[in-house]
Order: C-alpha cells, then structure tokens, then sequence
C-alpha cells in the first residue's frame, strides 16, 4: 500500500501554517499597541483552514481504488480565492471589534491580544504534538517495535 | 515562514518603545531646566507612531491596508509639545532675564512616569512574543525526532 505523506498527516500541516500566520498578525497588534489610528486585526481561522484543506486536497476524500464511489465534486478545482500549493490567509484577515474604543482610534486591547497569542501557541504546540505522534507511529511500522 | 516576520515586527516593536523610553528618559532628565526665554525653554517631546506594511512598501506592491498581516511600527517624528511653560520669578539665576524671570520647561513629570511604565510594558509585550515565536520555531525544527 503506497503511503502519500500528505495525506497520512492529514490537516495538521495545514493548520500548522495557519497558527504561524495568525501569530504573526498577533504579533502586529501588539506592536502596534500604540500606534494612533491602528485597528486591531484577527484571522478567519476556520475559513482559512477550510481553504487550506481544500488546496492542499488533505480534507477531500481519495480515491484509492477503482471499486471507491466517486464522490461528487472530489476532484473539482479548489474555490475561488483560494490558492494552491500554498495557504493564503490575507482575504481571511477581520476587523476586530473594539470593546472600548481608545480617542487615538486605537482599537488594540492588548490584554486580550495576549491572551490570544499564548491560545494560539497552545493550540501550536498541540498540533506540533500530534504531528510528532505521526512521525512516532510511522518509526514503530518501519522499525517494528524494536 | 510566517513566524520569521514576527521576528520583524516585534523588533519593530521593541525599537519603537526604545524610542519613546528616550523621549520620556530626555523629558524626566529636563523637568527642570530653565531658560532666559520662553521659546528656548525645554518643550517635552514626543515620539509618533506609525503602522508599516511591508507589502505596501515594495515596488508594485498592494497600496490596500486591509492586506497583509504584517504591520510592523516605525516612529514617523518627533513631536514637542506646544503647552505653555511657567515662568518663575528668580532674580539670583545666572539665566534670569531683565524682569528677574526664568522660564521652565512644560515636562509634566506625572504623565512622563506614566508614559515610562506604558512604553516599559508594550517592549516587555513584544519580547514575550518574539521568546514565545523563537521557542515555537525550535519545536518545529525538532518535529520527527
């Protein structure tokens, strides 16, 4: 049975792009923290990992053999606005909304920001394990145990 | 990789803050300096920030704001601040004009300590987050072993 990588390791690399560039549009907010007239950004996550999957082909089903139902629009192209090979998060990026709106026209609440950035370093971290679980099954198949 | 820009960003970050620590570290250490004029009196400065965009920076990059994720700070000037002074009565002072007045600088120390404790807490901010990013990357690096 060949074993495509990509789909063996299912969405985790995918999702793992999409935490690097939500902590990178973090990071921004907090630079900017006093920045006059700087309105706070946040990423889409589920739609921009929903477009990552469909690009990458990790969250579509695979036709592995000639007896598989085909499924209906499996093999059709990615949807508009999604790029291939890559993860595009930028038609993702939103407007946050201010809870109290600073005179500047500053809307960065940089608590809040912070506990944002240490959620995403979590869930980073977390998908970093399960990868690191993936890469460990794969040593016990090849090594067999020993 | 995304994570490499937060190396950019929060170091835009820290030197911004730096910048406004200078400001209030000139301002605190002229709270008390005199003048013989009004107009050579010390005026408290201040630093203006401002966001940056890489992508809108290079040549035939997207001039919208809403794009791209990586807005870095650049302190754009230095501003003084136009509040009055306070003109003492100090007829023994070198630098008394020919009223006997000297004219001190408009720091309002307070507000200087404040803004201090400000700029002190945003770089503490941005370090966290390049230390958090730095440990982030090295998991990556270590990822299968």
């Amino acid at each position: 049975m060949p074993l495509d990588l990509n789909t063996y390791l299912g969405v985790e690399p995918d999702a793992l792009k999409v935490y690097s560039q939500r902590a990178e549009v973090l990071a921004a907010n907090l630079a900017n923290a006093d920045t006059p007239g700087y309105q706070a950004r946040d990423i889409d996550f589920r739609a921009a990992l929903a477009a990552a999957g469909s690009s990458g082909g990790t969250l579509q089903p695979v036709i592995t053999s000639a007896q598989d139902v085909t499924a209906v629009g499996s093999s059709s192209a990615s949807p508009p606005g999604s790029t291939t090979g890559g993860v595009s998060t930028e038609q993702f990026l939103k407007y946050r909304i201010p809870l109290a709106p600073a005179l500047d026209g500053n809307t960065v609440d940089s608590q809040m920001e912070e506990s944002q950035f240490a959620q995403n370093t979590v869930r980073f971290q977390a998908t970093l394990t399960f990868l690191n679980n993936r890469f460990s099954e794969l040593t016990t198949a090849i090594t067999g145990g020993q | 990789m995304a994570l490499f820009n937060v190396f950019n960003i929060a170091g835009s970050g820290m030197s911004a803050e730096s910048v406004r620590l200078n400001t209030v570290a000139s301002n605190l250490a002229n709270a008390d300096s005199v003048s013989s004029s009004a107009d050579t009196a010390y005026k408290a400065r201040y630093p203006v920030f401002q966001a940056i965009q890489a992508s809108l920076m290079s040549p035939g990059g997207v001039a919208d704001p809403t794009k791209g994720a990586d807005a870095a700070v650049q302190v754009n000037g230095i501003v003084q601040s136009t509040a009055p002074g306070t003109a003492r009565y100090e007829p023994g002072n070198p630098l008394a004009d020919t009223n006997g007045y000297v004219y001190s600088s408009n720091v309002n120390v307070v507000e200087q300590m404040a803004d201090m404790i400000s700029a002190s807490r945003s770089y503490q901010n941005n370090v966290e987050v390049l230390e958090t990013s730095k440990q982030l990357m090295l998991d990556t690096l270590k990822l299968g072993s």
